[in-house]
Parts: structure tokens; C-alpha cells; sequence
């Protein structure tokens, strides 16, 4: 784990340093920022060293939690992330968990039922799912539900006034949209992979010694070949988790969501450089944790992997 | 004379392909009876394991179907009935092992489970009790420490193991005929005669019958009471096993018998292993008339017109030949 | 003993033998490949629809010669009508003209940063197959690394950082096109790659390779001649869904305002100025999102479709 992390850290790093131009040409127009503070801004991202000692400075400052100051926000940069982290976490995993309960079921009815009318709708279904790029579902959902019919609210308030209940269900009003847009475009994928994975599965000989033994058709894949079934596709949640974030970021646009992923965009258009190297560093380092508990979780599934 | 526990009535099981029905069991009767083990050998793709697995309704019905025949067990037929009766015979009245042990556990569940699974649910046993019966089978089968392996997973058992685990599963419930589909084959030779003298152990410990399904001929003479021989689907000859190996009727096998490698035989005489010219007919497409006749070196114009029918020509000697 | 069922739901039958008859006639692996993907009626009739897509876009200026900027606040925001098939949008501009126009870079996208990632993805993984050794273990470091790079947020970065240099360099349209392709396609050849090299592994030691070798065939005619054919099949698939992928990322990028500027017509960008207006003109977002939703399933059918045609073996 910490070698991906310093190889994400190594790119990014290079990445930014190839960049033409002067990162902080744009805080000479602001005037609130005098040379001085600029110059040391400088001498502190060490601009003018060569880039060994440079890279070596910004991992340092990482790692001790010196995330830099955001000129457009006006606050320490590390503040900022822990202020729009969990919504984004939270969004990211109730999607996760609505498209695997969705795609899990459907994927093993259809995979036991191949070829069935069932199948055929779920496989067009999910071609329909990821074919839909999540903004235009995102826009889609506004139109049908905010605009239409004036069920929900399309623009996230970060601050309700109310309580108890009313609370709750505001924000989960609120929420509903772009957790669906999201759980479903992921659960479009997770469903035909769910489904060739049991149909993998149910040709393996232990499936047919477990028929032998008189359990039952339901008990032999809800017990037998579910559990095999599952392993793959724990991997492939794991390795789709990019995406999902990229996704994240286009939902948190449209929905005006205040999490990392519009914090990215916003700070990309204003040009606040320190946020963006930030950010992109956090939802990398997300991104590696989520691969090493995909491990976990895969070592725990398979008694066939001993976990070092 | 007593009423067999098995008996198959010409049973034809078909395929549905792309390229047309595939008889892979094309009118095939033979019977067991109660404590008696029966060879069944023919060469790879001759209907054997299609037959065995028949039996207990193992094959993927949407491409298989049950073209004609019936399958009596103690005089009831099993074709027409439903999954839930079928269940209720598996594993307790029938259990079958099959040829690959090393991809026929399932490996997320420790063996424990995958035995204590039929204990429990045709015995009507509690979750413990029933483990302590794995525990037991694993005794009886020769794993040493079963009470530790017990929860072992399949990965941590070797191919002889992992087949004693299998019979361990099978016989939990001390069905009255264990189907053994080439239980053998993928083993080691010394794990071979081990395993087959665990199968004739617990043959005489529970008084089980045995089907078993073989294309070794030397295992068939040294465990089995009377043999059926396929070929192309069909069987063409049916012996008790002296009678078979001492007087071979038909002429496939009489071939199966002389390419028995025979390491008593100097060079001279029998220095070359001998083999039955040419392949099996196509099951999609089989020749009218006898389908061993492309092979048979007294083929006559007699046996391309129609299929010789089973002829008794001793008593329990049946054959399929016009000689 | 069981049946097999093909992959893809969206053949029509499942082929199952017990007994491999004999063909009645001999047909070469294109042939035979052919024949499964027509087996396919979703991915035929995709094949056809996107063959009329890119017909529209590629000849469409010819059959509906409207300027995409010709701003006529008169007739803002209107939605179809004879005049205007798909509608307005609020300075007035035809937005079949448009879409036909920015359909061509969309699709032009799509296709060059495909062929950039299997390009570079059939070099790396030819070379990690071909060498073994330390450059072999190096090159796949790489490869896992850059797979484990969040795809968007390090897009939208690169974005970000480059995109004002390249508009120097190559002027704006030209600029933005060049570095999304690198970029999209910089960032996808690591499946090709994997692929590649798995062939390269696998076929390396077969005795027809051996064979050529002792007939005195250099290593490049080894490579390009033999290994690579074989490797064709499954790099066909990748680049196809590459293709769908790259599409959906650029309309990503110029949607958040980090592609294409709003000039430039493509389908994201469209589709970014028509957001705000989704309540009085909701026209103006349908359409390029029908178009780019249209473009990305007919690829990802026929994808489907021609990984039952040219690797049956494998599931997904």
C-alpha cells in the first residue's frame, strides 16, 4: 500500500511539476496576497529548488498534515477537506450498497434463469444503465423528479432548519437523487458481472456434488454458488471504485452537493492550486485504502488465500 | 426372484445441440440388485457417466431430456417425479461419487460442513450433532485426526483425501446404492487400490450395491459381481464377471479385454499393445444397424442393416451380436 | 456435463454439445467469427444504427447545410419545429446543426483516443511480454500503478494544468483535441497492455513460434507476424469498449467545463450550457444527451457482441 501511495504521490507530484506556468502567477492578480507572502509561498513549495528537494518538501508537509492554505476559501486546506470529506463518503457508500443490493439478486435470478425474459429485460436494463452517462441521468432526474413533478429538491442545502424527522427526511430527500444516479449506473455494470460470474460458477462439479446431495435448487445457489460468485465481484467493486469516484464528482456538480468531488471543480476553476493538489491526493489515497480492504475482504471470502 | 433396486428400462437420454440431438444414451437397460456391485465400462464418451448421472436427474434438463425408458428404484419409476421427491432420494436412498476430487468440494466451506450438510438435513439432525457425525464418517474413511481435520478446508487434503471425503460425504446417510462414476481415474495407482478397497469395505460394513462406472477393465475383474459394457450408447453385452473375462461374446468386448496391457508376457508373443482400430461413431448421427460394425473385424453385411438386439446366451449372459 | 451458455445475453440461443460433431465444412477463425456475431441480433442492428450515426455526422452538413453560429435571438430557445428539427438554443443557434458538428469531434474523440491507448498498450505490453526479466516486472509496476490512478480526478487535473499551454501551441480547438486524446488515451491502455503481454506470455513457448524462429524469422516478423494476430481478438474488444469509454470522458470533461470550451459545440459541451435552462427548454439538454447515450450503447452492444464472436471461451 504505502508503495502505491508514494508511486500516486511521485505522479502526481511530477504532474504538477511539469506544469507550464507559474502556479501562483494567478495570486499575483489577488490583491489581498502582498509579494512578500507570495515570495515566501514560493520559497516554501521551494518553486525554485530543483524538484527532488521540492518533492521531498511537499510529501514532508503531507505527511505532517501541512496541507497549505486555500486562498479562495480562506481556510487551512486540511479543514477544508474534513469539512466536505463525509458527505462525499456518505453519498459514495449508500450508492455502493443500494447498487449491490439491486445487482446482486438480479444478477443471480438472471444468471439461473438464462435466456428467460427476465434475463433479456435485466441485460438490456443494464446496458441501458451504464450506457447513460451519469450526467445526463443526473439531468434527466432533475427534469422527471424536481422539475416535473416537484417531488424533490434538486439543490443540496448543506444547513436545514429543522429538527428531529423533518430533519432526517429533508436531507434524505435530498440525498436520494444523486445516490441513485449513482447506485444505479454502478449497479448497471455489477448486475452482468454478477450474472457471468454465477454462470461461471454453476458449471464448476461442486455445484452438481452439492445438487447430489438432495439440499434443494435454492439451497444449493443461495449457499453453494453465491458465496463462490461472490468473490470476483468483490474485486471488481474494488477496482471500479475510481470510477465511482469520477462519478461522484459529476453527481456533486449537478446536484450542488458539497463535497470533495465539487470542491475539485470549484477549486479548478478558481485556480487555487494548493486545494487541487489536495484533493487529488486524498481521493487517490481513498482510492488504495478501498483496494487494500477489497484484499481483506477477498482473503476473508477465499479460505484459499492465507492474508501474509 | 427378489425385485432389483435398480433397474433401467431402455432409458434414452438426448441432447439438444445446435447441430442436432445428441443420443448419448440410446436405449440402455441393465439392473442391480440388493448388495451387488456392477461394472459398467466402455471407452470416454459412450454414455457411462450420462447414464449414472440419469439416475438421480443430475443432467441440465433444458438441453437433456428423457426421450423414452424408465428408471426403477425399488420399483418406482424416478423419471416423472418433481425435485422435491428426487431430493428426498438423493444422498439417502442414492449417492454418487464423482471422478475429480480435487474440483468437486466446494472450497469455501471446511469439509465438516460439507458433510454435516447431509447429515442434517436428511437426518433430521442438529447443527452439532451433526458435525460430530462428520467426524465420525472422516474416522471411518481412515483420515487420521478427524476431529481436527474435520474443519479443514478441501485445498488442505490431497486427490486421494479429498475422494475419501467424498465417500465420507456419500455414505453419511448409508444409502442403499452408491453410484461411483470412475472414482479412480484421476488418482494416483496406489491411492487407486486404497480407495477401492475403502469402497468394498463400506460395501460390506453398510450391505450397499455399487454402480460402478470404469473404463479399466483389471478394476472391473478384481471388485465387481457382474459387468455391462457400452458402447456408442447402448449396451452390448452383460456378464457376470467370470463369464465376461472368460468367455467375451461380443467382439468390442473381446477387444477391450486384449488391450489389456499385460506385464506377465515376455516379448515374443504379445509384444505389442493391441487396440481396437478406428473411433466412436457419431452420437448425433449413428449408423443404422450395429454401431460397433466400422470396427469389428467379423463384420458381416448383416450387421450395417439393423441393430442386433440383446440375445441371452447363457444364463446372465446377454450380447448384442449376430455370432 | 452440463450445457455451456455463451457469455452475452445477447446472442440468441445457447449452444450446448455433449459429443463435438465434425463440421460439415471447414471455415477459417474470421469466418466462424462472423457467423457468432451475427448470432448476435442486438449487436448487428447496433452496428447498423451507429453506421447511420456516423453517416449523419460525417455527410450531415452536406444535407442540412445550417451554420452552427448563426445567432438568431428571434428564434431562441424554441423547441423543434420544421425550421429547426432539434430546437434552439438561447442565442438562437440550429442545434441539429450543432450536434451534427460536434458529433464529428465526439466521435473523432472517441476513435483517436482509442487508437492512442491500444497503441501504446500493445507497445508496453509487447515489449513486457517479449523481455521477461526486470524490464518485464518494471513495466507492469507501471501498468498496476497507472491502474490504480483515479481516472477523472487525475483527467480533470492534467485538464486543468495543460490545457491553456496546448490552446498556445495547437490554437483552441486543435489544442483541446490533442491533449484530451493523450490524456483519455494515456490513461486506458493498461488493459491492452495486460492483454498483450498475457498473449505474448502464453504463446512465447508454443512450438509454432519455435518453429518460425528455427526457420529464421527475426523477432520483430515473430511479433508482428505471429504473436500478435493471436492477440488481435481480445484487443479488438478493449478498443471497442475504449472507444464508448473515451466518449463518455470527454463529455464528462467539456460537461464540467474542463474539455471543450462552449464554441465548440461537442455533445458535453452542449450539454453544459443547456443545464440551466432544463426547466423552459429541456430540448436543448435532451438531445446531445440522447445522441452521446445512443453513440456509447450501440458500441457497447456490438463490443458485446464481438467478444462472443472473437473469444467465446471467455466470460466477460
Amino acid at each position: 500500500m504505502i508503495p502505491s501511495l508514494l508511486g500516486i504521490s511521485l505522479v502526481l507530484f511530477t504532474v504538477l511539476a511539469m506544469a507550464p506556468g507559474d502556479p501562483f502567477e494567478e495570486l499575483a492578480t489577488n490583491p489581498a496576497v502582498p509579494p512578500e507572502v507570495r515570495a515566501a509561498l514560493r520559497a516554501k513549495f521551494g518553486l525554485d529548488d530543483p524538484v527532488w528537494t521540492r518533492y521531498l518538501h511537499w510529501l514532508a508537509a503531507m505527511l505532517q498534515g501541512d496541507w497549505g492554505f486555500s486562498f479562495v476559501s480562506r481556510m487551512d486546506v486540511d479543514k477544508l477537506i474534513l469539512q466536505r470529506l463525509p458527505v462525499t463518503l456518505i453519498v459514495i457508500g449508500s450508492s455502493q450498497i443500494i447498487a449491490i443490493l439491486v445487482a446482486l439478486p438480479v444478477g443471480v435470478l438472471a444468471a439461473t434463469r438464462p435466456y428467460s425474459l427476465f434475463d433479456q429485460i435485466a441485460n438490456t436494463l443494464a446496458f441501458v444503465g451504464f450506457s447513460l452517462p451519469t450526467f445526463f441521468t443526473g439531468l434527466l432526474f432533475i427534469l422527471v423528479f424536481s422539475i416535473q413533478l416537484d417531488w424533490l429538491p434538486f439543490v443540496y442545502r448543506a444547513n436545514i432548519d429543522a429538527t428531529g424527522w423533518q430533519f432526517y427526511w429533508e436531507h434524505i430527500k435530498q440525498s436520494i437523487m444523486p445516490v441513485m444516479v449513482l447506485g444505479l449506473f454502478q449497479g448497471a455494470s455489477l448486475v452482468r458481472f454478477v450474472r457471468s460470474s454465477v454462470l461461471d460458477v454453476i458449471k464448476l462439479d461442486y455445484v452438481t456434488t452439492a445438487r447430489s446431495k438432495g439440499i434443494g435448487e435454492r439451497k444449493v445457489i443461495t449457499k453453494h454458488v453465491v458465496r463462490n460468485a461472490l468473490i470476483p465481484v468483490v474485486t471488481l467493486v474494488a477496482l471500479q471504485l475510481p470510477i465511482v469516484f469520477g462519478g461522484a464528482i459529476v453527481t456533486e456538480q449537478i446536484f450542488r452537493v458539497p463535497g470533495i468531488g465539487s470542491l475539485l471543480i470549484s477549486s479548478m476553476l478558481s485556480n487555487d492550486t494548493p486545494v487541487v493538489m489536495a484533493v487529488t491526493f486524498v481521493i487517490a489515497c481513498l482510492v488504495v485504502f478501498f483496494n487494500l480492504l477489497a484484499d481483506i475482504i477477498y482473503g476473508w471470502l477465499d479460505p484459499r488465500i492465507s492474508y501474509r | 426372484m427378489a425385485e432389483p433396486l435398480l433397474d433401467i428400462r431402455g432409458l434414452k437420454t438426448w441432447f439438444k445441440t445446435d447441430d442436432g440431438m445428441v443420443r448419448a444414451v440410446d436405449g440402455v437397460s441393465l439392473s442391480i440388485d440388493r448388495g451387488e456391485t456392477l461394472g459398467v465400462v466402455g471407452e470416454s464418451g459412450c454414455g457411462k457417466t450420462v447414464t449414472a448421472r440419469s439416475v438421480l436427474k443430475l443432467i441440465d434438463m433444458p438441453p437433456g431430456r428423457f426421450e423414452a425408458g424408465e428408471i426403477l428404484w425399488q420399483g418406482r419409476d424416478l423419471i416423472p417425479l418433481d425435485e422435491s421427491e428426487m431430493n428426498k432420494i438423493r444422498a439417502r436412498e442414492i449417492a454418487i461419487i464423482f471422478q475429480e476430487p480435487m474440483t468437486s468440494l466446494n472450497p469455501v466451506y471446511t469439509v465438516g460442513d460439507q458433510i454435516a450438510e447431509v447429515i442434517e438435513l436428511h437426518q433430521k439432525l442438529s447443527r452439532k450433532q451433526a458435525m460430530v457425525g462428520a467426524a465420525e464418517m472422516l474416522k471411518l474413511v481412515n483420515i487420521p485426526n478427524p476431529e481436527r481435520r474435520v474443519n479443514d478446508y478441501p485445498h488442505q487434503f490431497s486427490g486421494g483425501m479429498r475422494q475419501r471425503v467424498m465417500i465420507a460425504m456419500a455414505l453419511s446417510c448409508q444409502p442403499k446404492l452408491l453410484i461411483a462414476d470412475e472414482p479412480t481415474t484421476a488418482l494416483d495407482v496406489t491411492i487407486q487400490a486404497q480407495i477401492l478397497e475403502l469402497m468394498q469395505e463400506m460395501k460390506e460394513r453398510f450391505g450397499m450395491a455399487i454402480m460402478l462406472i470404469t473404463h479399466a477393465m483389471g478394476v472391473v475383474a478384481e471388485t465387481t459381481q457382474r459387468v455391462v459394457v457400452m458402447y456408442a450408447g447402448k449396451v452390448v453385452e452383460e456378464a457376470p464377471v467370470e463369464a465376461l473375462f472368460g468367455d467375451p461374446r461380443h467382439p468390442y468386448t473381446q477387444g477391450l479385454i486384449r488391450s489389456i496391457p499385460r506385464v506377465d508376457r515376455s516379448a515374443g508373443r504379445q509384444a505389442r499393445l493391441e487396440s481396437i482400430p478406428g473411433t466412436v461413431p457419431s452420437l448425433l448421427n449413428p449408423p443404422p444397424g450395429c454401431r460397433f460394425a466400422a470396427r469389428c473385424r467379423y463384420v458381416m453385411p448383416a450387421c450395417t442393416q439393423a441393430i442386433p438386439p440383446l440375445k441371452e446366451v447363457a444364463p446372465g449372459h446377454k450380447v448384442a451380436c449376430i455370432l | 456435463m452440463a450445457g455451456s451458455t455463451p457469455a452475452s445475453l445477447t446472442a440468441d440461443a445457447p449452444a450446448s454439445a455433449v459429443a463435438q460433431p465434425r463440421k460439415s465444412r471447414p471455415t477459417s477463425p474470421w469466418q466462424e467469427a462472423w457467423r457468432r456475431f451475427r448470432r448476435h441480433r442486438l449487436a448487428v442492428a447496433s452496428g447498423v444504427v451507429l453506421l447511420l450515426l456516423v453517416a449523419t455526422v460525417a455527410l450531415g452538413p452536406f444535407i442540412w447545410p445550417v451554420a452552427i453560429n448563426d445567432i438568431d435571438f428571434a428564434a431562441k430557445l424554441q423547441g423543434p419545429s420544421w425550421a429547426h428539427p432539434l430546437g434552439t438554443d438561447d442565442l438562437g443557434q440550429d442545434l441539429l446543426a450543432r450536434l451534427i458538428y460536434g458529433g464529428r469531434i465526439s466521435l473523432a474523440v472517441g476513435l483517436a483516443a482509442m487508437v492512442v491507448a491500444v497503441v501504446v498498450g500493445v507497445v508496453v505490453g509487447a515489449l513486457a511480454g517479449m523481455s521477461a526479466g526486470w524490464v518485464d516486472a518494471a513495466l507492469m509496476w507501471l501498468t498496476d500503478l497507472f491502474l490504480a490512478l483515479p481516472l477523472l480526478p487525475l483527467l480533470l487535473l492534467l485538464m486543468y494544468l495543460f490545457r491553456d499551454h496546448f490552446k498556445r501551441l495547437f490554437g483552441v480547438e486543435g489544442g483541446a483535441f490533442i491533449l484530451i486524446v493523450v490524456v483519455i488515451g494515456g490513461l486506458r491502455w493498461m488493459q491492452v497492455a495486460r492483454l498483450v503481454r498475457a498473449q505474448f506470455l502464453s504463446l512465447r513457448e508454443k512450438e509454432f513460434v519455435e518453429a518460425a524462429r528455427a526457420l529464421g524469422a527475426s523477432k520483430l516478423r515473430l511479433v508482428v507476424g505471429h504473436i500478435l494476430p493471436n492477440a488481435l481478438g481480445p484487443v479488438i474488444v478493449a478498443g471497442t469498449i475504449d472507444v464508448a469509454a473515451a466518449i463518455i470522458a470527454e463529455s464528462t470533461l467539456s460537461f464540467l467545463g474542463l474539455g471543450f470550451p462552449s464554441d465548440i459545440p461537442t455533445w458535453g459541451s452542449v450539454l453544459r450550457d443547456a443545464k440551466d435552462y432544463l426547466d423552459i427548454a429541456p430540448h436543448w439538454a435532451l438531445f446531445p444527451g440522447a445522441a452521446i447515450f445512443l453513440a456509447v450503447i450501440t458500441i457497447n452492444f456490438m463490443g458485446d457482441g464481438l467478444r462472443d464472436a472473437l473469444d467465446p471461451r471467455r466470460v466477460l
